[in-house]
């Protein structure tokens, strides 16, 4: 440390000090600095990506041992692209995706703007509204089961009350299970969403609105050529966010249906769930993964080009 | 006049908002009620919001007492998430601190390499994961989700935002004075970073609590799961019987929950720190 302070040269510097230059010492101590995070990255992230590329091109059942690893080739991928159930994977998490990015979106913008300027006790309201997103999404899931039972529950009682006779069977029917898992992590994270928004509004000064309303602009034109705009960076940002949020969904889905009935809400990361620790395919679900991998990859460098170019 | 209107109209608005803040959390007053009720009364309808007769007593001691060892699971809970989130700490705020405040030749290439790890989803590299676990000898232990949930780019990066805000001059000064970068950081970094440190320890645990996955793909035995790996053992142990299972649910939610209103400033300025910078 000292030699950093005041280098005098040729007084106090001894021979072994040399190769200690100030400017060494500085980058060791940074790198040690940055050790644990390095090692927990090389292990996790570059070991594992390296790792899982060459078990996608290999078949291995995990008991037979590391040398039970067979090499094959692009078997895998061969046989991901003929795999029923992994289409219907991808085309549940791209419905999943659909359901749960824009109308929360579209929701929460208007909540976070009501919120923000036109309600008394606006603590409150932040609170509400995520108290949800805090709660474990698993005990949500579980309150939820619940409520979505097919014939006792809450929800299809207050329907049947209502006078529809054959409500849907939500989790339990495959056309509805998938919609019902979007319903509950909608709400569980329609919070979030909100609080990032009201964290937007926050930066539009109040000057551009008092200017606005000099003009004589009323609330809703306030709303679409000042809030909209103003908040675009916010808006992709969460879009970014939750488009691949969305496909690396999994908790609920294993806790909820198992992908069921039927596959009808089974998605990706549960197909690597499926395969790698249920029937111990390593190599297949590695295929899987870099799928997976693959597809959030095109998402981010897409999103990222749409904004960029705007 | 126009003020009284504004204000009307805000009265307005808040009503309905209130309104709309009560049916968007009736699935968690349908639950606490739940937990107060009989089995046979859960389900009934029109729904008794507050129980006639109230069997709360039973219904928690079958949860905490029975079978199922919910207090195990608490303990397990705790204890993960209280390790975890300081070593996070302790991981990000150095790195952090040499992203800063270190100068030296390697340091943007570390920055770019977090950042494009960032993109790595968690899920796409959890097969090699599980079998480097299996390979220390770590499955079925704490330790395994302990290390799998520590390593945290996300708060090296929210906590780099913020040291970046602290002077060098204050450092530069320090090192005038003779202060090693340990010292520093210890003695000047750690205190000026208290309120995001403390955001981030929030919000970490909060996390560290609700997680699934790691537990759900590293834990076998259930004395050492955790309270949400635990709420699968009472959706298959106790199928139709909503009373008790909702009281598992209060039982996993409400605590969190008093932590959350206690500090919720913190917390939801956490949240949207991670926001705005996007």
């Amino acid at each position: 440390m000292e030699a950093v302070k005041q280098p005098v040269p040729g007084t106090q510097r001894e021979p072994r000090k040399r190769f200690m230059t100030p400017h060494r010492k500085e980058a060791m101590i940074g790198w040690l600095f940055l050790a644990p995070e390095i090692i927990g990255m090389l292990f996790l992230n570059v070991f594992a990506l390296g790792f899982s590329l060459y078990l996608s091109l290999s078949k291995w059942d995990l008991l037979s041992g590391v040398k039970g690893i067979e090499f094959i080739g692009f078997g895998n991928y061969a046989k991901l692209f003929n795999d029923p159930t992994i289409w219907q994977a991808v085309k549940n998490n791209v419905l999943y995706m659909i359901m749960t990015v824009p109308i929360p979106i579209a929701i929460a913008f208007v909540l976070a703007v009501l919120i923000h300027n036109s309600v008394f006790f606006k603590d409150y309201f932040k609170v509400a509204f995520f108290i949800p997103y805090i709660s474990s999404i698993i005990a949500v899931a579980a309150v939820w089961s619940a409520l979505f039972h097919p014939s006792l529950g809450p929800i299809n009682q207050f329907l049947m009350d209502l006078g529809i006779s054959a409500p849907p069977k939500w989790l339990v029917d495959p056309k509805t299970s998938l919609l019902s898992i979007a319903i509950i992590s909608s709400w569980a994270s329609l919070g979030y969403t909100i609080i990032i928004y009201m964290a937007g509004l926050t930066n539009i000064s109040n000057e551009i609105y008092e200017a606005a309303e000099i003009d004589g602009a009323g609330p809703l034109k306030k709303f679409f050529s000042i809030t909209v705009p103003m908040l675009r960076s916010t808006t992709f940002f969460l879009l970014i966010t939750m488009l691949i949020g969305s496909f690396k969904v999994f908790d609920i889905i294993a806790y909820l249906t198992e992908g069921g009935p039927n596959n009808s809400s089974t998605v990706l990361v549960y197909r690597i769930y499926e395969e790698g620790f249920k029937y111990y395919n390593m190599g297949y679900a590695s295929a899987i993964s870099w799928l997976l991998f693959a597809i959030i990859g095109i998402l981010t460098a897409v999103t990222w080009k749409m904004r960029n170019e705007d | 006049m126009q003020l009284i209107r504004k204000n009307m109209s805000k009265l307005i608005i808040t009503v309905f908002m209130g309104a709309l803040s009560v049916v968007f959390l009736i699935p968690l007053v349908w639950m606490v009620s739940a937990a107060f009720k009989y089995e046979k009364d859960v389900m009934r309808f029109p729904i008794q919001w507050i129980p006639e007769k109230i069997n709360v007593a039973y219904n928690f001691k079958t949860v905490w007492m029975g079978k199922v060892p919910f207090y195990e699971f608490y303990f397990n809970s705790f204890k993960i998430a209280i390790i975890t989130t300081i070593i996070t700490l302790i991981i990000s705020s150095m790195s952090a601190y040499a992203l800063t405040k270190i100068n030296f030749k390697g340091r943007n290439i570390v920055f770019l390499a977090l950042l494009s790890f960032m993109i790595i989803p968690d899920q796409a590299t959890l097969i090699p994961r599980f079998l480097l676990i299996r390979w220390f000898g770590l499955y079925n232990t704490h330790a395994a989700i302990i290390l799998m949930s520590m390593f945290s780019i996300y708060f090296t990066f929210l906590l780099r935002q913020f040291m970046i805000g602290v002077s060098d001059e204050f450092i530069e000064a320090a090192r005038i004075d003779g202060a090693g970068h340990l010292k520093i950081f210890n003695s000047i970094m750690i205190p000026l970073c208290k309120p995001v440190l403390a955001t981030v320890a929030i919000i970490k645990f909060i996390w560290t609590w609700n997680d699934y996955q790691n537990p759900l793909i590293f834990l076998l035995d259930k004395d050492l799961y955790t309270i949400p790996l635990g709420m699968t053992l009472f959706r298959d142990d106790f199928t139709n019987n909503y009373a008790i299972m909702m009281t598992a649910a209060v039982s996993a939610i409400i605590p969190l929950l008093i932590v959350f209103i206690a500090l919720q400033k913190q917390v939801i300025n956490g949240i949207a720190l991670g926001g705005v910078k996007g």
